[in-house]
């Protein structure tokens, strides 16, 4: 009896969060690609380049910095999945939808400030990625992934 | 202040050249905010307080750039860039840096 209820315990509540991460989690992601697919449908008349300049000659008026960023995280139950593909090597799926979200979402937000701010254009864009050590477990522990996309900004002369 | 991260400003001339300035900020997340992420790192998904924390931060140390540019002369800083370094446990620093110049 004793037993059954050390197992419980022991056992019981990360297997609760496996399951509540899991839900969450999925939704969370499911969510994040709609409104992802809704906003670069919107943005797609922004072009954006990783060269230097726009291909075709424009007479430039302004031009300016614009970023995006943002830091994700992964749930439990993927960080969970991910530590077993630790075990047996290769593709690690969570993870590589974690970073494809955070780089679509930070090139996003970089484009809607370029939108706003009145730009045309995005040359010279870049991307970078760095990591969040937690404060839990001596900065062992990632507490998030942060993407940067910056980049030129460019108003095209009417 | 003009900012840009490619080698001049489109549609302006360079007409002085100041070097390299830099700006950065070192930023600590607080504890409440450390909460929430940790709960928000059991359903996953954006860490909003972070997201937010780290854009100041970046701010603030483009502000200090431009803030040294203009100390030298400069009206533009070109080519710049950015890096983040975790210095310390649940601490950053966020740099910038550029080269300052005088467009027309």
């Amino acid at each position: 009896m004793d037993l059954a209820v050390q197992l419980g315990l022991e056992w019981g509540l990360p297997i609760l969060l496996l399951v509540l991460a899991y839900f969450t989690g999925t939704a969370v992601e499911r969510s994040h690609y709609r409104s992802i697919r809704v906003r670069e449908a919107r943005t797609r008349r922004m072009p954006t380049t990783t060269g230097r300049r726009v291909p075709t000659p424009w007479r430039v008026t302004d031009a300016g910095l614009v970023a995006g960023s943002v830091v994700i995280s992964l749930d439990y139950f993927k960080r969970f999945l991910a530590g077993l593909r630790g075990l047996v090597g290769g593709r690690v799926k969570s993870y590589e939808s974690l970073l494809d979200r955070a780089r679509r979402e930070a090139l996003l937000r970089m484009k809607e400030q370029a939108s706003e701010r009145g730009f045309d254009a995005v040359v010279n864009v870049r991307l970078e990625t760095s990591r969040l050590a937690s404060s839990q477990r001596q900065g062992k522990g990632t507490a998030g992934v942060e993407i940067l996309a910056f980049g030129t900004g460019l108003k095209r002369a009417s | 202040m003009l900012l840009s991260n490619t080698e001049e400003i489109p549609g302006q001339q360079i007409r002085e050249f100041y070097g390299v300035v830099t700006g950065s900020t070192v930023r600590a997340k607080h504890i409440g905010r450390d909460l929430m992420a940790g709960l928000k790192n059991l359903v996953g998904g954006e860490l909003k307080g972070y997201t937010e924390l780290l854009h100041e931060a970046r701010g603030e140390a483009i502000d200090r750039m431009a803030e040294q540019a203009r100390s030298i002369g400069a009206n533009a800083v070109v080519n710049v860039r950015f890096s983040t370094s975790s210095v310390a446990q649940g601490a950053a620093e966020l740099f910038a840096y550029g080269t300052a110049v005088r467009v027309e």
